[in-house]
């Protein structure tokens, strides 16, 4: 696929050492070096991260609200799933432990 | 995050369904998300705005820029070189948002270089001295930012994201305008003068055009343009869109901006600005719909100039965007390791 000048980025930035990449926008370029330009110039004004990822927008695959139910309903019917559910390991509640 | 824009109808769900998950939503306090179904007047309404506010953000880079050549010391050009920046990444930001609901950003700039979609009116005045730029940035960023902290809670993600890292900026700007008029408070009595002078030129602009027309007034010559304004209004907090009032927002701007105006010694060209001890609130001069049109500047040589300038920014960057264009085409080498 032919890129263009207006090909839209997704920028993720590791914000310091230990943390994970987080989203933070998107950005145009042509390629990869040019959305990391971009990308250091938008949204690394400030701050001091540790690294940028740039990724095309369109590598992306989405899962659509119409699958919300199906993909994330786990939680609601499993409440067996949080230590909440069980017995506390003391008298008093779980502040002691 | 998706280019194919707007979501498709899945054929289980049903319009009156979308819609009661939308209000459910909403309800609830939650965000609206780009794959998110939403009514089609939601998100006319939205873009609207975003793109509103991302073009006043470009636009507005003019009136300061154009000190840049001439700032007194190499360390206010710095720092104005570095707002004047933001103010362009702040304009990114927000046709990032935009674009999120199904537009281009070359559809965007083409609505903005035909006239078809508006900036803040505010910008078409003229910055005459050094000291504007620091009465734009005191009084107009101020106005901005009591905008735009509701802003950060509004009900479409992109776009409240977007505002919370343009408020984490703006704090930044309109420090660095006070601080400007404050040098010139401590100067040489025409220094003071040419500060006073700015803070005359901006007032009005900022205080009547960087909140929108009035929509809690009721009654006057033109009580039915302000109860259509007072329906949107309605509409747009409806929707969470906005979370005030154009007119509670700037009551609170005037009560932030009157205690930072005496500091300077200073004086607010409003002689209707005065403490009101029952109300705890300061009164301030009528924004009604005469002195809102009277302060537009619109179809001036200054309005002309300012989209005159931008269509030439952009026609002179298209052998660039071109060229980028040619060698993306003829295989350049997006993908480092294919
Ligand atoms: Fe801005
Ligand atoms: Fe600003």
């Amino acid at each position: 696929m032919t890129r263009r000048i207006r090909t839209p980025w997704e920028v993720f930035i590791r914000p310091r050492r230990g943390l994970s990449h987080q989203h933070v926008g998107s950005v145009h370029g042509a390629d990869a070096e040019m959305a990391l330009a971009n990308a250091r110039d938008l949204y690394a004004r400030r701050g001091d991260p540790v690294s940028i990822w740039v990724v095309p927008s369109e590598a992306v695959r989405a899962s659509s609200p119409a699958e919300k139910d199906p993909l994330f309903a786990n939680a609601a019917d499993k409440p067996y799933r949080y230590p909440e559910f069980f017995v506390t390991l003391h008298e008093d509640g779980d502040e002691q432990h | 995050m998706d280019d194919e824009g707007v979501v498709r109808l899945d054929a289980e769900y049903d319009e009156a369904r979308l819609s009661a998950h939308f209000e459910a939503l909403l309800a609830a306090g939650e965000r609206i998300e780009p794959r998110d179904w939403m009514p089609e007047g939601y998100r006319r309404m939205l873009l609207r705005q975003i793109a509103q506010h991302a073009h006043s953000e470009i636009i507005g880079m003019q009136p300061e820029g154009a000190w840049l050549t001439r700032a007194p010391t190499l360390h206010r050009k710095a720092v104005l070189l570095a707002k004047v920046q933001d103010e362009a990444g702040h304009g990114l930001y927000l046709y990032a948002a935009a674009e999120t609901l199904g537009v281009s950003r070359a559809e965007l700039l083409d609505a903005l270089h035909s006239g078809h979609q508006r900036y803040a009116a505010t910008f078409n005045h003229p910055a005459l001295t050094w000291a504007d730029a620091g009465a734009i940035a005191w009084l107009t960023d101020g106005a901005a930012v009591v905008n735009q902290v509701p802003l950060c809670q509004t009900s479409y993600g992109p776009y409240a994201r977007a505002m919370r890292r343009v408020c984490q900026e703006e704090a930044f700007h309109v420090r660095q305008g006070y601080d400007m008029l404050h040098a010139l408070c401590q100067g040489t009595p025409q220094q003071k003068e040419m500060a006073q002078d700015a803070v005359n030129r901006w007032w009005l602009p900022a205080v009547a055009l960087m909140f929108g027309p009035p929509d809690t007034v009721a009654g006057g010559a033109d009580a039915r343009t302000a109860a259509m304004g007072a329906a949107v209004t309605r509409r747009s907090m409806a929707w969470g869109i906005k979370r005030h009032t154009n007119d509670e927002l700037r009551q609170r701007f005037v009560d932030q901006v009157v205690p930072q105006a005496e500091r300077l010694g200073l004086t607010l060209p409003d002689p209707g600005i005065r403490w009101n001890e029952e109300r705890g609130h300061y009164d301030f001069g009528p924004i009604d719909w005469r002195v809102f049109r009277d302060s537009l500047g619109d179809g001036s040589l200054v309005a002309r100039q300012r989209l005159a300038h931008r269509v030439a920014a952009h026609e002179d960057g298209a052998w660039v965007r071109e060229a980028v264009d040619a060698h993306a085409a003829g295989g350049g080498d997006w993908r480092e390791a294919a």
